[in-house]
């Protein structure tokens, strides 16, 4: 699994791309893994207006997730 | 016609081949805006783009501003990348058959490029670095198409 975090949360984490493997079947179970490492993280990825797509499409709640999926975390967004 | 790139681009030359051919299309509105060097409080933006996402999520943008205007075409150009104060970041430019449809379609892109569309902006200074988010101004000026 293919993990993407933009704008601050790369900032934060440290990394923009990491691979996950074995792979964490749900985004709830993604998001407590991440947590449980870097708590800093975990709260980023917690606050209001942080969005999740998978393979590129936006989710709302929860999600399943296969070991080949593409998850990004999508701070608000500012174009222009 | 959406572009995502990061190398700059000539707004003019795009806006002339935009309205190159046109027999039908009374009206060209376009935008073009401008990397503010902040007195050099700015000294670059970096934008960031998620390859394959955001140009689907334009592209639903443009869709959207096609049928309720009712256009004959739109550009759509974005920057991504490190840009440089006094470069085009973004041009919008729209065809309709008259003035009102292509000027309000233009306007109506911008505010949906400024607070929806899938970028992340990041404005380097002397002072730092800071991550920019959409202001509650640019969050009203989207709310007027409600």
């Amino acid at each position: 699994m293919r993990v993407l975090l933009f704008g601050r949360l790369g900032d934060i984490a440290g990394w923009r791309e990491r691979g996950f493997d074995p792979a964490p079947t749900s985004l709830s179970a993604l998001k407590a893994l991440i947590a449980a490492e870097d708590a800093a993280l975990g709260l980023a990825l917690g606050a209001k207006g942080v969005r999740a797509a998978v393979d590129k499409v936006v989710v709302r709640g929860e999600a399943a997730l296969g070991p080949g999926a593409e998850v990004a975390f999508l701070p608000p967004m500012s174009g222009g | 016609m959406i572009r995502l790139t990061e190398a700059r681009f000539d707004p003019g030359a795009e806006l002339t081949a935009f309205c190159a051919g046109r027999t039908e299309s009374g009206a060209v509105a376009s935008f073009v805006g401008i990397a503010r060097g902040e007195g050099g409080a700015a000294t670059a933006l970096e934008l960031q783009a998620y390859a394959g996402f955001t140009e689907g999520e334009i592209g639903r943008m443009v869709e959207a501003a096609m049928t309720r205007f009712d256009l004959h075409d739109a550009l759509v150009i974005h920057r991504h990348g490190r840009i440089a104060p006094g470069e085009p970041i973004v041009m919008v430019a729209t065809a309709s058959a008259h003035r009102r449809a292509a000027f309000e379609a233009c306007d109506y892109l911008m505010d949906y490029l400024k607070s929806r569309a899938p970028f992340w902006k990041k404005e380097h200074g002397p002072a730092g670095a800071r991550w920019v988010e959409p202001t509650e101004r640019d969050l009203d000026d989207l709310a007027r198409w409600d």
